[in-house]
């Protein structure tokens, strides 16, 4: 690791401020890929700016139909939350199969999504949910927020403060993981709100999450397991890696599509 | 008799340290006044240094040398070693190329070691070292196994014209040609034994501490083998003298083969504490094991199986090219030739063999012992070809190999490729893995399984391995730089209990608890009041370290003979206590008595008496504590059937083992419980490589999976229990009667895993099995079988 | 610039100058000599420094010192109540061979034990699932996975004598 400066605030305000006056500070959001990538000397923040003492970004609620979230809830309190587990028990599942155990009670919902690894979880959520990403700045709709790997619409200086989940019909997560890293070789959520199907993709795109509206539009006219294996999904726009062909990545798109179908019913 | 002896499953003596934290790996050590090594590597596979500037790190914060291989040159530092001769067909000796403590003018591997900072803290010392520029002249790269001797490729060095470092055959050409030609049915296949990274789960690490008053230098190193390193330090590299160097080797987490070698890394420390007048400590982290540890494997292989129109085996003919990476690591160069084409006749009647094996040279780092070294490569040819052979024969796989065992009665049986096998009972293990494995109702749960829509597989593995390594005499007539004998020393204290010194190690395999038990059994005392010593030179006798399953066989052999010569010496002091002549004097359960009375010292008393020698023989020296050192006559041959049947969704590729048997017969049994971990542990190594685990570097050399993100270990949710049982027919010819057990899994489980899978998709593909390669086998199967 | 952390580690208040880049493993293991948390990789996989944090276990290497300033932390040295004795799930991996070269041993204790907090009798599969986050090469997992089990049923019936 290079030397930084560590800055813990105990506010939004604070945070925002320190972020704005120092020369390269970079958001400590759980740290789970921060860390690592400080430990490869692959970044080197003059600051960092830790959150976790900010109390007003914790915790989970209900708002009228929309369940809120606190960038700063944990991947484990996500999953084991009684208002996420029955508002939306898809996203209570997705969150439990993050990383390991240990990655989970660090981990927050509002770094993996500021991140935007394209093969993280929480982005297919987001997509698929129609999600409103809160800053300290504005909304922003999930639509508009992942703008490519590990690339968002923030602006620098600019912190994820809540992410607000309008609660679906129905909606499953079916996640493929890498053997080695064990993150998402393709995850699909599939997601039906207010009559709209959204099917989003991670893990498999070469510009990151994705909504797959072959499989929409199939999805549309019969919401079956079948329809969505039936789909081909064209690899041409598929990342390929030693454990995944493009080709491989297309096929398990519907694979796990109508994984996630299927548990949706 | 005491009930923690030979054949109980005691628990372990070492677990407690472990179990609390307070276990003492390298790194948990810190010397008075220590410094930091942290090493500058090379990014390319090939290039050559036009120049190295140290200016800027020498200037940085905290820095106390940076030294690179001008300073060794300057030193008088040699070159590290390859402990091994081999002759090539023609007679030649093996072209040994450079394997510089750091590079002189030429780097040969990602991660190759080029200059080294110490300096006053770890973070220090890397932050000077991205400091040091070094000016590379950049080279294309030799990757590719199969390729490496092809004209135009780029050569590693220029010793070894074609990157070929040796051509080595065994057995006979003609008499195997004559039985092809004579063959009913040809089998043949391609193989790829795919390269491995060993990961033991603690990294390399080693502190180097030279003390200015006595002169000597010390050396803590995350060493299988410390007498070893200290032998090759000083005798051939150069620093110090044996004397006056000592090395320990304190708990150790895991080897499997690569902490056997001698690398630069602990060289280096040694040599530097001298250099800044203060101990030097490294410690690896994993991204640089990936890079610098001696890799595992790495074959391409044809191979041939001739066979009658009963199924009889007639002759098996074999070519590899077996990688070996930019050096010759310490044991590289047997571990692909007499560890590997002396067991091609497995555990059958194979009247002709013939192997060729071509060992090149490549921009990749050393390949070296991995679990099984040499013998897994042969297993998985052996059992995959079998296995292939009875498929295009039409006959049960097992039935198959049932009429071609050696049997029972043949032993000794000489193989036509040197070894003679010493005993065994084939029939009897496959009997017990079949009945295990409840292989008689597989059709059913195959039917099962279709019904679900996956396919189901069944794959036997009917292994045979050497151990026990070796026969001095034998393997210096091979080419070996040293023997291969163990030693032991047994130290009776005053007060009866007892401390044993071993030149075997322990680094997982639980000898301080199985050496133990060895005492128990031969001299009656508990095992609570034994205490194991090893790792340490200051302390042990020579000795030869632990790898290729022989601390038991020879090492344990060492001990019963060093306690054959407590009794005799007991038993004179017993005669004298007991006023009786020393022939009427028997030994047993820890007593001597007069044969025939309840006249009786127990061996506690008679230590004692020994040590506070008032009423004693007078021609006898006091004092209780015997040595010796133990070289056995003949390997050890542990055999075994593992069996593995697997259930694999044709959706997305993935294979889960539903049922992993294995039936070992590894000779007399010390410690069930631990050998049954042994077992464990290498069946998941084994089916790691069937299934996960695949080293791979891209065409300009780059290590493409350096890390845990990428090398996929085997974790607990890829495997179900194993069922696990042995047979016991002792080995004839050590005092213990056993054959060793470390490597088995590892050496059984590959074939096992891929004979199921191809079993279940109906085709033949390489390892490792990730559900992308099975995916893509059953498509290739498809449009094939859409044609039929 | 350095920062003061102050923790408590195993019931014992501490409080020291680090740097800010120190990991909290370095922490434990250079400044305080608690060396039984380890590093067993670079990449936040292999578990061996698991500890826990206020109860839940972390990987200690992948968090920095100052992260936890103001927290409990429990490792394994601290984990059975006196020295003398082993905790259930120390004493259940020693019972079943749960550990062969011990290195990845202590996280892999602390772990499981966090484990049993959430799930007091978990089954095989939930063993298997749980531990995706800690690597042994040397036993398989066979005896790990048993010498848990073990352990819940131990917990368990501590936990039932003691009402």
């Amino acid at each position: 690791m290079y030397a930084f400066d560590y800055h813990k605030p105990s506010s939004v305000q604070e945070a925002a401020s320190l972020l704005a006056s120092k020369e390269d500070a970079t958001v400590v959001a759980g740290g789970q890929t921060l860390i690592p990538t400080l430990k490869h000397r692959l970044a080197q923040p003059t600051d960092l700016v830790d959150l976790s003492g900010v109390a007003e970004l914790k915790g989970v609620k209900m708002d009228g139909d929309t369940l809120v979230i606190g960038a700063m809830t944990t991947h484990a309190d996500v999953a084991a939350d009684a208002t996420v587990r029955s508002a939306i028990p898809a996203l209570a599942d997705l969150a439990d199969g993050i990383g390991d155990a240990q990655v989970r009670n660090c981990g927050t919902i509002g770094g993996s999504v500021s991140n935007n690894d394209p093969a993280a979880d929480y982005p297919a959520a987001l997509l698929a949910l129609g999600a409103t990403v809160v800053t300290t700045n504005r909304s922003i709709s999930a639509d508009d927020f992942f703008t490519g790997m590990f690339d968002t619409a923030l602006e620098p200086g600019e912190i994820v403060t809540e992410i607000r989940f309008p609660k679906p019909a129905r909606a499953a997560y079916a996640k493929f993981p890498n053997p080695a890293s064990r993150y998402a070789i393709v995850g699909v959520m599939v997601a039906e709100s207010s009559g709209q199907i959204r099917v989003a993709v991670t893990g498999a795109g070469q510009d990151g999450v994705f909504r797959a509206t072959e499989i929409e539009q199939a999805l549309a006219g019969t919401f079956s397991a079948d329809a969505a294996k039936a789909v081909k999904v064209s690899p041409d726009t598929m990342s390929a890696d030693i454990h995944a062909s493009a080709d491989y990545r297309a096929h398990l798109v519907s694979v796990m599509a109508s994984r996630a179908v299927a548990a949706c019913s | 008799m005491s009930d923690d002896g030979i054949g109980a499953s005691i628990t372990r003596k070492e677990d407690r340290r472990f179990l609390v934290g307070r276990g003492t790996y390298t790194d948990d050590i810190n010397r008075p006044h220590q410094t930091y090594a942290a090493f500058v590597r090379s990014p390319h596979a090939h290039a050559g240094i036009r120049g190295i500037d140290t200016s800027a790190a020498e200037n940085a914060p905290g820095v106390l040398a940076v030294l690179t291989g001008k300073e060794l040159a300057d030193d008088g530092i040699g070159d590290l070693i390859c402990g091994w001769l081999i002759h090539s067909r023609d007679g030649e000796p093996m072209k040994v190329g450079e394997y510089a403590v750091l590079a002189k003018d030429t780097v040969r591997f990602v991660g190759h070691h080029v200059a080294v900072v110490v300096a006053e803290t770890l973070a220090e010392a890397r932050d000077a070292a991205e400091l040091v520029e070094v000016d590379y002249d950049v080279r294309p790269a030799c990757v590719a196994t199969a390729t490496a001797t092809a004209d135009g490729q780029p050569q590693v060095h220029p010793e070894a014209p074609n990157n070929r470092a040796f051509d080595w055959e065994l057995g006979d050409k003609a008499a195997t040609d004559a039985a092809f030609e004579n063959a009913h049915h040809v089998t043949k296949i391609d193989i790829v034994n795919n390269r491995l990274i060993p990961n033991a789960m603690e990294p390399r690490a080693a502190i180097g501490e030279y003390d200015f008053g006595t002169e000597d230098y010390t050396l803590y190193t995350t060493s299988q083998n410390p007498h070893v390193a200290r032998l090759v330090l000083t005798a051939f590299v150069g620093i110090g003298a044996e004397h006056n160097m000592r090395v320990i080797a304190p708990d150790v987490g895991g080897g499997f083969g690569s902490k056997i070698n001698i690398y630069p890394e602990e060289t280096v420390c040694l040599w530097a504490s001298k250099r800044v007048s203060r101990p030097v400590k490294w410690t690896g982290d994993r991204s640089e094991s990936f890079m610098a540890d001696t890799h595992g494997r790495d074959h391409v292989t044809t191979a041939e199986l001739a066979l009658d129109a009963d199924g009889k085996m007639l002759g098996l003919r074999v070519h590899t090219y077996a990688n070996i990476g930019a050096h010759l690591a310490l044991f590289a160069s047997v571990t692909p030739t007499y560890l590997h084409g002396t067991l091609f006749s497995g555990q059958y009647v194979l009247p002709a063999i013939y192997v060729n094996l071509e060992a090149v040279y490549t921009h990749t780092a050393p390949v070296d012992a991995y679990r099984g070294a040499g013998r897994p490569e042969t297993s998985y040819i052996v059992e995959r070809i079998a296995e292939a052979a009875a498929r295009e024969l039409g006959m049960d796989p097992a039935e198959f190999r049932r009429r071609n065992f050696i049997q029972p009665d043949q032993f000794p049986y000489q193989t036509p490729v040197a070894l003679t096998y010493d005993s065994g009972d084939y029939p009897t293990i496959l009997d017990r893995a079949l009945a295990l494995s409840d292989y008689a109702s597989f059709p059913q749960r195959r039917a099962e399984s279709e019904a679900k829509g996956k396919l189901r597989g069944i794959g036997l593995s009917c292994y045979i391995e050497a151990c026990g390594i070796a026969p001095s005499a034998v393997i210096g007539s091979l080419g070996a730089g040293v023997g291969l004998w163990e030693s032991a020393k047994i130290r009776f204290n005053a007060t009866g209990n007892v401390l044993v010194y071993t030149g075997a190690h322990s680094h997982g395999q639980g000898h301080e608890t199985t050496f133990a038990q060895v005492i128990s059994s031969h001299l009656g005392i508990p095992v609570d009041h034994v205490e194991i010593v090893h790792g340490d030179t200051e302390k042990t006798p020579m000795g030869m370290g632990t790898y290729g399953s022989r601390s038991l066989a020879v090492g344990g052999s060492a001990i019963v003979k060093a306690a054959e010569k407590i009794v005799a010496k007991g038993t004179k002091i017993a005669a004298h206590l007991l006023e009786a002549s020393e022939a009427d004097i028997e030994f047993k359960d820890g007593a001597f008595t007069v044969a025939g009375t309840d006249r009786s010292k127990t061996i506690q008393e008679v230590a004692f008496a020994a040590y506070v020698p008032h009423n004693y023989p007078e021609d006898l020296e006091p004092g209780l504590e015997e040595s010796a050192f133990y070289d056995p006559g003949n390997f050890t041959y542990p055999a075994g059937t593992h069996i593995c049947e697997v259930e694999i969704d044709p959706e997305t590729g993935v294979v889960e083992i539903v049922n992993f048997t294995a039936v070992d017969d590894f000779g007399t049994v010390i410690n069930p419980m631990i050998v049954e971990g042994q077992v464990h542990g290498g069946i998941a190594q084994g089916v790691g490589q069937a299934m996960m685990e695949n080293c791979v570097y891209d065409d300009d050399g780059a290590l493409i999976t350096g890390s845990y993100m990428d090398y996929c270990m085997p974790r607990a949710q890829d495997f179900p229990g194993f069922k696990v049982a042995t047979t016991e027919t002792p080995c004839p010819h050590n005092p213990l009667g056993v054959k060793g057990c470390g490597e088995a899994g590892a050496i059984a489980a590959p074939p096992a895993v891929m004979n199921a899978i191809t079993d279940a998709i109906g085709t033949d593909m390489q390892m490792p099995a990730t559900p992308l390669r099975v995916w893509q086998a059953l498509q290739a199967k498809a449009p094939a079988m859409a044609a039929e | 610039m350095a920062v003061s952390v102050s923790l408590t580690v195993n019931g014992r208040s501490v409080s020291r100058e680090v740097e800010p880049r120190s990991l909290l493993v370095e922490f434990l293991r250079e400044d305080l000599g608690l060396t039984g948390t380890h590093v067993g990789c670079d990449t936040s996989q292999c578990g061996a420094c698991v500890v826990h944090i206020d109860g839940k276990s972390v990987k200690a290497c992948t968090m920095l010192a100052a992260q936890a300033d103001g927290s409990s932390v429990l490792t394994i040295e601290g984990l059975a109540p006196n020295p003398e004795d082993l905790h259930p799930m120390q004493a259940a991996f020693r019972d079943n061979h749960g550990l062969q070269c011990g290195f990845c041993t202590p996280g892999m204790i602390m772990s499981a034990v966090d484990l049993l907090q959430h799930n007091a009798d978990p089954s095989e599969q939930e063993v298997r699932e749980w531990l995706e986050g800690n690597i042994c090469r040397c036993t398989g997992y066979h005896n790990i996975v048993k010498a848990v089990l073990d352990a819940a049923g131990r917990m368990r019936g501590q936990q039932q004598a003691a009402e």
